[in-house]
């Protein structure tokens, strides 16, 4: 039997608050991330993640105590992204009660703080989030940006993978820049293109908009499926999303 | 009565977890490595993650062989969680690294011969036959997190000692999921991040304690 395929809501948290925007833009308030994250794990996600989307000094702290009160009543992994910039940083994440830690640009920025969280905590402990773009003129068809999808780095999606693998990815976070908030689903091209070269688990991120783009997604063997305003608005119900994965064959686990 | 459960403290990861679904289940716990408290405790938990060597190093440093050795030797429960199961056997072997573990059970730890590793998620145990561990929850998915693990387990018990009883899981290949062996209790999955699920497999730890 293979593995179930995941299904992780993903709190943008701002604050002290859930928030959503379109393409990282016109943040708006959508609720108390404790309450919003017990709700899910009710509901029967898989595992949740809070993504710390205006990481300041400030920010830490709430994150950390977000944390910490999540993980009083929230039995599964909970991944923290946003502002991580040490393996300081990720100690302190993983003693509120973090599992794992999502790392973006500041692994854009200097490589080998994913070699160090690696070292230091193990590679299962670390998420590598990769925000894709398509462009013409990467080899692999993708660019690799930062900053939201505000900055291209100019690296090329299929050799960045194959680089953060080397330097202890445990995992890969893949989110579309181009489909991120359309809810046109995800992006198909690029999941296979990542589900090819990836040596460890990935996780599809960005256009989920009716339960047939995660059947969709699910096809091309991707390990889990992310998504933020679809269960925050309440237009698709975890339960729903793994009705219609296993409807279509997939193997999930159902809810408690 | 409410179950008194240590969590073994020294210094790795993700502890708060383990801690509170413990008192979910309804323990009363304590997150230290003081020797007395270690030796009173009805229940000891030994959590785990990372590297077999980090984690052995880690356990020398507060002295936990001799603790862990003396809890068992006067029949007190223990329950190795993840690395903390792994440590029971005898060795680690890590790429060329082989560390010496804390040796309760014979046999090794060696990397999943799996495609894609860490094996990462939700997963079926066939659960042993007379496991109390998994009563009740026996058709459940738990959550593992690993890249290595025990593949045999090969300790004979004689009676009048009940025999250990031993469940698999599968991922590339077969291994070691839980073992009962009388006060010695390990899971490879983590049943503090397994949902409902894995509060339960911890009830059904703290009711035979």
């Amino acid at each position: 039997m293979p593995l179930t395929t995941r299904i992780i809501p993903c709190l943008d948290v701002a604050d002290g608050r859930v928030v959503k925007g379109i393409n990282f833009e016109n943040l708006i308030d959508a609720g108390d991330p404790v309450e919003l994250a017990s709700k899910y794990y009710q509901q029967g996600a898989d595992e949740i993640t809070f993504l710390d989307v205006n990481a300041s000094k400030e920010g830490r702290s709430t994150v950390l105590d977000l944390v910490r009160r999540t993980a009083e009543q929230v039995f599964i992994p909970l991944t923290v992204g946003g502002g991580i910039k040490s393996v300081a940083d990720v100690a302190a994440l993983l003693e509120a009660g973090a599992d794992k830690v999502s790392v973006a640009s500041a692994g854009i920025e200097r490589p080998e703080l994913i070699c160090e969280i690696a070292n230091r905590f193990g590679s299962q402990v670390l998420v590598v989030s990769l925000d894709l773009k398509r462009s013409v003129d990467k080899r692999s068809g993708f660019t690799v940006t930062s900053h939201g999808g505000s900055i291209d780095t100019g690296l090329d999606a299929a050799s960045w993978i194959e680089k953060v693998q080397e330097l202890g990815a445990g995992e890969l976070l893949v989110n579309s820049i181009d489909a991120d908030g359309t809810k046109k689903g995800f992006d198909l091209e690029l999941l296979n293109l990542v589900v090819a070269i990836a040596k460890v688990p990935v996780i599809a991120s960005g256009g989920a908009g009716s339960t047939e783009h995660f059947v969709s997604a699910a096809k091309t063997s991707v390990d889990a499926m992310l998504a933020a305003s679809i269960f925050h608005r309440g237009e698709v119900s975890i339960a729903e999303v793994k009705q219609a994965l296993q409807n279509a064959g997939s193997f999930v686990r159902s809810a408690a | 009565m409410t179950k008194r459960v240590v969590v073994l403290d020294y210094g790795i990861g993700n502890v708060h977890s383990a801690v509170k679904a413990l008192e979910y289940a309804g323990a009363e716990v304590e997150l230290t490595s003081d020797s007395k408290k270690v030796q009173d405790a009805d229940g000891l938990v030994v959590p785990g993650v990372g590297a077999f060597a980090a984690v052995m190093e880690a356990l020398n440093k507060v002295k936990a062989p001799e603790l862990i050795d003396k809890r068992l030797s006067g029949g007190k429960p223990v329950l190795g969680i993840c690395v903390g199961l792994q440590v029971m056997f005898e060795k680690g072997l890590e790429h060329e690294l082989e560390t010496e573990g804390l040796g309760q059970w014979p046999g090794v730890v060696a990397k999943l011969n799996s495609p894609k590793l860490p094996h990462m998620g939700w997963n079926n145990v066939s659960s042993a036959k007379d496991s109390k561990l998994f009563a009740g929850i026996e058709n459940e998915l738990f959550y593992f997190v690993h890249s290595y693990a025990a593949k045999e387990f090969s300790l004979q018990v004689d009676p009048p000692f009940i025999a250990p009883a031993v469940s698999f899981a599968e991922y590339g290949e077969r291994f070691i999921a839980a073992v009962e062996n009388g006060p010695l209790i390990g899971v490879q999955f983590h049943p503090e991040k397994s949902g409902e699920a894995g509060i339960s497999l911890l009830r059904n730890w703290l009711g035979t304690i």
